[in-house]
């Protein structure tokens, strides 16, 4: 395993008494694709938000590529909600070409030749999404897996090294889940991504990448549910042939 | 009478009823509907005549409830004939002034409202500053400002047209803030891992979500907006509706002011309508949104 791309050293959270989080220390390496399950409040979601710039660790560190993260949301994470991804503002390919479009730093959007080559590459990455159809639709007329899809395309044009899924399938059906495990499978294979997801969903977690992380508590005082934090009880890597060979 | 006898009797329906639905679930079918929608308006103006007939009978010199055939030539001799003093159609010169002045007002306070809005709801530091500020204003009543504005502004157009701003731009502005601050974190932490800026994200995301909400901020106002106007004019001006019903007023002239009135109505209905029009063809995706 190469050098750690995330490294979590003994990271605390609390939010007042309630302390979310404690001695959380994991490390990711880069190109691996990590689920993580744990029960409601258990701290994954702060995790996530940490790993995304919206929390800061109260103690420990956090290092992306041996740096201290940015504390805020940057174009080297992108993110999948399980809800409110997409702009509703915006067609499908405007949506996907959103992300070409700021790097013009005054008005947003390209020009011209700019213009139709951030058209072409956005309209190739929705086929790659299966959504070359709806292009000039808007997202309220997507069914939800295919504004799921619609938001993996979105995030992976900016090309972030590590993609955050935070339950982006949650809300799916069961069949158009099973789909888009494939899709993300597909498309992390593809761009060489890191990819942390959270799942409620074990089967899911199982089903998905190479490694699975388990936040749980590990001391629980019942008279004081919120004394102690969460940290990664369980830290399974996952040997399916395809994920090893991806991993690789 | 035993407890069973009163607890297990069920009353059994009228016949009849027993077809019609509840009152809450019964729709109108589309016909019926319209000529319901109709009725009132039709009750309004048979009674009205009967009322204008019936003091008619008494008084023919009577003003306060004129009949039809004076509207027609009040109408006639206002919308129709050249005013000998001032060498212009009255009701065409009154209206083109009144419009003027609520479009240039509307304008602006939109133009206020709108970056006071995306500034308030988006940057913590300008609604920091500015917040409570603005709330503050927003809640003077600007009718009370009036006096100042004539004193300030003079009696032209600018004093009117700072009044209904002075009413109307703070509402928006609050309206929009808070608009701003209803878009889910989620697009706006996108938005970011996209790479996007401050100014960008205003430009790209922020804008264009609250622009429909602008337009419906602004239709909501026209209301107060006519206020402002009428009562302005109503106490300085030359020209306008407002002028126009408050000059007649002095000779009961109510064939002029009651079709004014309508006429008014009229104009701020077709705005409404234009605004909703305009909001459904230039941004579907709100429309679609509140359907989904």
């Amino acid at each position: 395993m190469s050098a750690a791309f995330i490294e979590a050293t003994n990271v605390w959270k609390r939010y007042g008494d309630n302390v979310v989080l404690e001695r959380l220390t994991l490390k990711i390496a880069e190109g691996e694709f990590c689920s993580i399950v744990g029960a409601s409040g258990c701290g994954k979601t702060t995790f996530l938000r940490m790993l995304l710039g919206e929390e800061t660790p109260d103690q420990g560190q956090l290092l992306l590529d041996g740096k201290p993260l940015r504390n805020e949301p940057d174009a080297t994470r992108g993110i999948v909600f399980q809800r409110y991804s997409v702009f509703p503002h915006l067609t499908v390919l405007g949506n996907v070409m959103l992300g070409l479009d700021l790097r013009n730093r005054w008005c947003g959007r390209l020009f011209g030749a700019q213009r139709r080559k951030a058209r072409e590459a956005s309209l190739d990455m929705l086929g790659r999404v299966g959504l070359e159809n709806a292009a000039q639709r808007y997202p309220a007329e997507l069914s939800g897996g295919m504004q799921q899809r619609l938001a993996l395309a979105q995030s992976l044009i900016a090309k972030p090294r590590l993609l955050l899924l935070d339950e982006p399938f949650g809300a799916l059906d069961p069949g158009i889940r099973h789909d888009m495990h494939e899709l993300v499978t597909t498309l992390w294979r593809e761009q060489g991504l890191t990819v942390v997801m959270i799942t409620h969903d074990i089967k899911e977690g199982f089903a998905l990448g190479t490694r699975l992380f388990v936040f749980d508590k590990v001391r629980a005082d019942p008279h004081a549910p919120n004394a102690y934090g969460s940290r990664v009880t369980y830290d399974l890597p996952l040997t399916k042939p395809a994920a090893v060979a991806a991993a690789a | 009478m035993s407890a069973d006898g009163l607890f297990l009797h069920v009353p059994f329906p009228r016949r009849g009823l027993r077809l019609m639905k509840r009152l809450i679930n019964f729709k109108p079918p589309r016909l019926p509907a319209l000529m319901l929608a109709l009725a009132p308006f039709v009750i309004v103006f048979f009674v009205y005549v009967a009322a204008s007939n019936a003091r008619l009978e008494l008084n023919p010199n009577d003003k306060l409830l004129p009949a039809m055939t004076s509207f027609g030539s009040a109408i006639q001799r206002m919308g129709f004939e050249v005013d000998p003093r001032s060498g212009a159609v009255l009701l065409w010169l009154d209206t083109a002034s009144s419009l003027q002045r609520l479009g240039i007002a509307m304008g602006i306070s939109a133009a206020i409202g709108l970056v006071f809005g995306i500034a308030l709801g988006a940057i913590p530091v300008f609604s920091a500053t500015f917040s409570s500020f603005v709330a503050s204003l927003s809640l003077i009543p600007p009718m009370a400002i009036l006096p100042i504005l004539f004193i300030c502004f003079g009696l032209g157009e600018l004093a009117k047209v700072v009044l209904m701003v002075i009413g109307i731009a703070p509402v928006i502005a609050r309206d929009l803030q808070g608009r701003v601050l209803e878009i889910p974190r989620e697009l706006l932490i996108k938005a970011q891992t996209l790479g996007a800026s401050s100014w960008q994200i205003v430009l790209r995301v922020i804008l264009p979500l609250v622009l429909p909400r602008l337009l419906e901020a602004v239709r909501l106002s026209l209301g107060s907006a006519w206020l402002f106007l009428i009562a302005a004019e109503a106490i300085a001006a030359t020209d306008g509706l407002g002028y126009r019903i408050f000059l007649v007023r002095r000779f009961l002239a109510m064939d002029v002011i009651l079709p004014y009135v309508v006429w008014i109505t009229l104009l701020a209905y077709a705005f409404d309508r234009l605004l909703a029009l305009v909001g459904r063809l230039a941004f579907p995706w709100h429309y679609q949104e509140k359907r989904v």
